[in-house]
């Protein structure tokens, strides 16, 4: 991993919630509580399946198997099936593979241009500083859900789109968080010596202050993840997210909103699919960071 | 005094100012369109003369800078122009709306915000308790609960297999309070659930972070009893972050009601905002969109002047 330049810039990094040393990391994930082990054994499972999905499933997850619709659970059907009667197991494993694979692919642009913009911000002169600060403060003032709705309603529901509105609508959380993380490096004494040496600013942002970004940084990118789980099955179930014949989880539970009246798996199942992921990722988070998530750290961070 | 008061003008100028630059990134993504709206309203076979005559009508036909101007100006004084679907005016179609949706988030404030800070009070006093243990730990797992699996599994229990509640809202003109419960007691609880457990994770916080102060370990020191410490000591200097929490709760709220008000089919101003996305309905979409920032940008700006008012360090120019 990624060391410090000095001792010295680890103690003070040491200040930094959610920063720690690499060998401490390593001490603290040994002495993961369990409650993060929970977590960890969640998101291993659920990422397990997204990237096995296709190779496992039983049934193919268009094609209607079943003559009984919302059948009980099988040896056949293991999950049974939905209200057309396609295989419920083989639905999930590819849902969870959409909800999982665009969250991810959204997260990380959204962690990445964040990290990349709040660099800049923090090493290029006032104005550039002043500028992507206000408009990316505008934006963060936009709750994404309805950012989302806004995005969706005037360019349409494609996965690039979904992409993009998961992106953009929580890069300004990511900037925020980046840019005083960096603005802090970047007066600490190592990135003076630096400095001093005469190292060009690309040097000092790549070399100097990003290596020590990156474990606050992931803690977040976590974070983020969850909310973009959260935010494209809400999407989903009000239909305006993935859409037929291809199916998320949140879309899932909308398809199987009809069965709901008789208890079918076929609606809570893809729910505490969901549900499941997103608490496994927070409980994770909460076992790595060090003293829990930084207050504020709410609704649409 | 004055200085309090200047503080809290120069924080409204500041909220003003960003609802203005909210306001213009809205107009810009919703003006990107691909393709027009009078063409989109009229379908593929218009003649180019109806199509011509229609973006006469919206005012397409005028430069951008001067149609978001217009349309700033129809805000302001409440006239946000007329809907694409039906041709009502938007300030018609939301002003029966908005009520319905100031009632379901007014009741879930009543029953959320006194809940939760109780919970968070009760988590700070006796820290590290197993009752601490058990709220931290399903507090955290009812953040990354998604609404509709709250929602969805309330449907299931409470109206389906109990048959206490019921599972869409009716809005009745003059209900009795029984009626308006059964009604009403799904969806806010199910708003309720989410928001309540990020208020009391703050609250407990906002608490801790002022028992670790000396002051507390000051009057710990001299005997006084931890109740006491808490509610007599803390909690007044917490009034700010808490005040802070529960804004920024509420107006997580927002997302919550789309969610919520779809399941239950509520003709609220969140239903009628997913509406519009479906139908593409711009005039009505854009001025849901602004509702509901002013009054997240609101909540903010609420929680800002509490924390002034409470904290005098706040206010040293």
């Amino acid at each position: 991993m990624n060391s410090p330049a000095t001792p010295k810039a680890r103690s003070e990094l040491a200040a930094s919630p959610g920063w720690l040393s690499p060998a401490r990391w390593r001490r603290r994930r040994n002495a993961l509580p369990a409650s993060g082990r929970i977590g960890l054994a969640l998101v291993l499972f659920w990422a397990l399946l997204a990237l096995l999905g296709p190779w496992v499933i039983p049934h193919p997850p268009g094609a209607v198997v079943s003559t009984t619709v919302f059948a009980p659970m099988s040896l056949r059907f293991p999950l049974g099936t939905d209200y057309l009667g396609r295989d419920m197991l083989s639905r999930i494993l590819i849902g969870a593979r959409y909800t999982v694979g665009l969250a991810l692919a959204a997260a990380v642009a959204a962690s990445a241009t964040g990290t990349v913009l709040g660099l800049l911000a923090a090493i290029s002169g006032r104005w550039v500083d002043e500028l992507l600060s206000r408009l990316l403060d505008a934006l963060i003032c936009i709750p994404s859900m309805i950012f989302a709705l806004i995005m969706v309603a005037v360019f349409g529901s494609s996965l690039p789109i979904l992409l993009l509105t998961a992106a953009l609508g929580y890069v300004a959380g990511a900037f925020r968080i980046a840019r005083s993380l960096a603005v802090n490096l970047s007066v600490s004494d190592y990135v003076e010596a630096a400095r001093v040496r005469g190292e060009g600013r690309l040097h000092i942002a790549c070399v100097e202050i990003l290596p020590n970004m990156v474990h606050p940084m992931l803690a977040d990118f976590g974070l983020r993840f969850m909310f973009i789980v959260l935010m494209l099955s809400g999407l989903s179930f009000l239909g305006l997210g993935v859409q037929p014949p291809a199916a998320d989880l949140g879309s899932l539970i909308r398809e199987n909103l009809s069965g709901l009246g008789d208890g079918a798996a076929a609606v809570l199942l893809p729910a505490i699919a969901v549900a499941t992921l997103t608490i496994g990722v927070n409980l994770l988070i909460d076992g790595l960071a060090d003293h829990g998530r930084p207050e504020g750290g709410g609704g649409k961070a | 005094m004055r200085v309090t008061l200047q503080l809290i003008l120069k924080r409204m100028a500041a909220a003003a100012l960003t609802l203005l630059l909210v306001s213009i990134i809205i107009f810009t993504i919703t003006s990107l369109l691909p393709g027009d709206a009078a063409q989109a309203a009229l379908g593929q076979n218009a003649t180019a003369a109806a199509v011509a005559a229609l973006r006469a009508r919206l005012g397409l036909d005028q430069p951008v800078l001067w149609r978001y101007l217009h349309w700033l100006g129809g805000l302001l004084t409440g006239h946000p122009g007329y809907s694409y679907s039906n041709g009502l005016p938007v300030s018609a179609i939301i002003s029966k709306r908005l009520p319905q949706s100031l009632l379901l988030a007014a009741a879930t404030t009543v029953v959320s915000v006194p809940f939760a800070l109780t919970l968070g009070i009760l988590a700070a006093m006796y820290r590290g308790s197993w009752l601490d243990r058990a709220l931290s730990t399903t507090t955290l797992a009812m953040v990354a609960v998604p609404e509709f699996l709250v929602a969805t599994a309330g449907v299931l229990i409470f109206a389906v297999k109990l048959q206490w509640l019921s599972a869409l809202t009716f809005v009745l003109d003059h209900p009795t309070p029984l009626e308006f419960l059964r009604s009403y007691a799904l969806p806010v609880l199910s708003l309720c659930f989410v928001v309540t457990a990020q208020m009391a994770r703050m609250t407990r916080a906002a608490v801790i972070d002022q028992l670790s102060q000396p002051y507390a370990e000051m009057a710990a020191l001299k005997g006084v009893g931890s109740a006491r410490v808490v509610l007599t000591h803390a909690l007044p200097n917490a009034v700010g972050p808490i005040a802070n929490a529960i804004a920024l709760s509420l107006s997580y709220l927002l997302g919550g009601t789309i969610i919520v008000e779809t399941i239950f089919d509520y003709p609220g101003l969140a239903r009628l905002m997913v509406d519009a996305v479906s139908y593409r309905d711009m005039p009505l979409l854009q001025a849901c969109a602004m509702i509901f920032l002013a009054a997240y940008l609101g909540l903010v700006l609420i929680a800002d002047i509490c924390a002034i008012v409470s904290n005098p360090k706040l206010r040293r120019p």
